[in-house]
């Protein structure tokens, strides 16, 4: 029974987990080997002394040598950071607001509504940056930060309206009735009480909006176009692969510094994102 | 000081017709309590009264003000619901401090009114934790506490002891009854269990399907039920029924049926009388049967077979059978009687109850 019990665990637990947690660390791994290889054993492995495919014996800094002093990076990295922050802020209040009235306020079509928004959401941006990029021409905005930080918000407003919505659905009625009966007008009802019992799944809307900005390609290729108003991922495919040569050391250190932030934010809020995933509010 | 008037009230969800011309005048100081089966209307009718609904027609007056338009926080009203509804992210001050607060009321004061609730419920020890690290029986005090600490008009509760476990439910029955008598603030208590709304109500309002079936003391409705209904929700184990036909007959009028022949008794002659011919139900209150004895008059007995013998210590119930009904009679606990016997029980005549057979109402 017992034995039958750890052979099961094996099976179904610690091999699929195993696999999965390698499938997806590995691209981080490798990302990270690179970054301190030398050119020599990237492009000349045969004529590397002691070269060993997943492991480096002559680490080296001169990828994010050459990262920081010779390309925009630290630039990049700032734009990104404000462009990614302003438009989550924009988005998780415009988000919290429309999914507090979109779920409690009873007004006649809030469920259309709420699935309209929803669909808005899954138009492909593929589609939607062509008239997009008219708009931005027509007000001045191209090339600036202004660009991305009111075009991110299209998406990212219907996708934190949903993921609120959702949340202040799972939140007994209830506590707001009591809270307007203790002499809470529907205002204060909303800031002092629904508010903090959401705050892990405004921190989740978040964190995810936070992401989708960081990682944002398409928008920040087509409205930005001078190097030093880029973002991280425009700028380090664009300015590390010049034709067909691929500056894979400098490339992989851009990756690799461009996700420190967003892994930071993560394991921050980690706590809190779990359990707004879980949805866990205690009565 | 409050009174609390509710008149012709209605209320519609779409084609939802959940409350039906419910009046009622709840008297300073009284505890009155809506009982009845689930999805009856009391819940809604409760919610009318603090705010929460909007009422389709009729009014609400508190203190003689009508205060259909009213927001909840203006109405002066507590109410303790089924979850409690304890803001999880505060504390269990907090939670009691927050209508306080909300109402702008100085530090000192709050301090003092909460922990003048917290003695009374005898909470005093877990201000300082989160609604999350207390049992069941102590969120309740808390939300009590979170209703008394307001000194409202009116408290309003709706079935506050039903997620609590069987012996704790009691324990807190007897404390909100001790509250009650403390505080004297007029309470409408909403709950489904007949015995809370007997031993809870100064007066119990019984619903069935958004209307109000009758509205008396608890030992009213107990001994003259308006209707079928409400003598068979009220009382445990409940009323016994069994269809029978009067019948006119010797110069009196009886209820018969193919195995039972009970003579009217005396008092309710008159009013039976126009019923003769027609059907009717005849209702005993299994604590007015006994195991019919020599001296016991025939008229007011029949014989039956008993199926079941449950013997609960203080009493004992037969199951038995008589013609197609089966009845339960709670008889002397010592009874030698067992399964499979045949024998006669009596009825005490004072205590029959019948109810017409088309409109359930009682004769
Ligand atoms: N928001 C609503 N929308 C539509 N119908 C509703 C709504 N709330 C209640 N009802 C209906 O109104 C009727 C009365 O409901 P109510 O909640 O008052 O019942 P209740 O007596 O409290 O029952 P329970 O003992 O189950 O709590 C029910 O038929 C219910 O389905
Ligand atoms: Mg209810």
């Amino acid at each position: 029974m017992i034995e039958g019990a750890i052979w099961r665990k094996w099976v179904f637990f610690y091999v699929p987990l195993a696999l999965f947690v390698f499938v997806l660390l590995f691209p981080f791994y490798w990302m990270f080997i690179t970054t301190f290889r030398p050119d020599g054993e990237l492009y000349q492995p045969w004529n590397s002394p002691r070269y060993q495919p997943f492991w480096t014996n002559n680490p080296t800094w001169e990828h994010i040598k050459y990262l920081l002093e010779e390309t925009l990076f630290s630039k990049w990295m700032w734009n990104t950071m404000l462009i990614s922050g302003v438009s989550t802020i924009v988005s998780l209040f415009c988000g919290v607001l429309a999914g507090y009235a979109l779920s409690r306020l009873n007004f006649p079509f809030a469920g259309t509504l709420g699935t309209g928004i929803f669909v808005t959401y899954l138009v492909p941006q593929t589609l939607l940056f062509i008239p997009l990029a008219e708009i931005i021409r027509n007000f001045n905005m191209g090339d600036t930060p202004w660009a991305l930080m009111l075009t991110y918000p299209t998406f990212l407003i219907p996708f934190c309206t949903w993921l609120m919505m959702g949340y202040f659905k799972a939140i007994p009625k209830e506590l707001e009735e009591c809270a307007r009966i203790d002499g809470a007008s529907r205002w204060q009802a909303m800031v002092y009480i629904i508010i903090p019992v959401a705050i892990p799944g405004i921190l989740s809307a978040g964190i995810f909006a936070f992401t989708l900005s960081w990682n944002e390609f398409i928008y920040a290729l087509v409205f930005l176009s001078s190097p030093e108003q880029k973002t991280v991922p425009v700028g380090v495919t664009s300015e590390l692969i010049r034709g067909d040569v691929f500056f894979w050391g400098s490339l992989m250190a851009g990756a690799l510094l461009g996700s420190i932030p967003v892994a930071f934010v993560y394991s921050f809020f980690v706590e809190h994102y779990v359990a707004g995933l879980t949805g866990s509010v205690k009565g | 000081m409050a009174q609390v008037t509710i008149r012709q009230i209605n209320k519609f969800y779409d084609d939802v017709h959940a409350v039906k011309d419910v009046n009622l005048q709840i008297n300073d100081k009284e505890f009155v309590v809506f009982v009845g089966p689930s999805g009856c209307g009391k819940t809604t009718t409760l919610r009318m009264v603090a705010g929460l609904e909007s009422i389709s027609s009729g009014e609400i007056l508190v203190d003689d003000v009508v205060v259909n338009e009213l927001p909840p926080m203006d109405r002066d009203i507590a109410m303790v619901f089924q979850n409690y509804a304890l803001y999880p992210h505060m504390s269990v001050f907090d939670n009691m401090a927050f209508g306080l607060k909300m109402r702008k009321f100085a530090r000192e004061e709050i301090d003092k009114r909460v922990r003048e609730a917290a003695d009374i419920l005898d909470i005093g020890e877990l201000l300082k934790r989160k609604p999350r690290q207390l049992s069941g029986g102590q969120r309740q005090r808390v939300a009590l506490g979170r209703a008394i600490v307001r000194h409202p008009k009116v408290f309003l509760f709706d079935e506050p002891l039903s997620n609590l476990d069987a012996k704790l439910r009691v324990q807190m029955r007897v404390e909100l009854k001790k509250l009650h008598d403390r505080l004297g603030t007029t309470a409408i208590y909403v709950t489904h269990d007949q015995v809370e709304a007997m031993t809870l109500g100064d007066r119990v309002v019984v619903m069935k399907d958004g209307w109000v079936q009758q509205v008396g003391e608890p030992m009213d409705l107990y001994n003259k039920p308006a209707n079928r209904f409400v003598a068979g929700f009220i009382g445990s184990p409940a009323m016994n029924f069994a269809g029978v036909t009067f019948v006119a007959r010797d110069g009196g009028v009886w209820a018969d049926n193919e195995a039972m022949k009970i003579k009217v008794p005396e008092r309710l002659v008159e009013r039976v009388r126009p019923h003769v011919g027609e059907t009717a139900t005849l209702g005993i209150r299994p604590e007015d049967m006994r195991i019919a004895g020599s001296a016991d008059p025939v008229e007011y007995g029949f014989a039956c077979d008993v199926e079941v013998v449950e013997r609960l210590g203080s009493e004992t119930l037969l199951d038995v059978r008589v013609g197609k009904d089966s009845l339960v009679a709670s008889v002397d606990p010592m009874t030698p009687a067992k399964i499979r016997d045949k024998l006669r029980l009596a009825l005490d005549p004072d205590r029959l109850h019948f109810f017409d057979g088309k409109t359930e109402a009682a004769i």
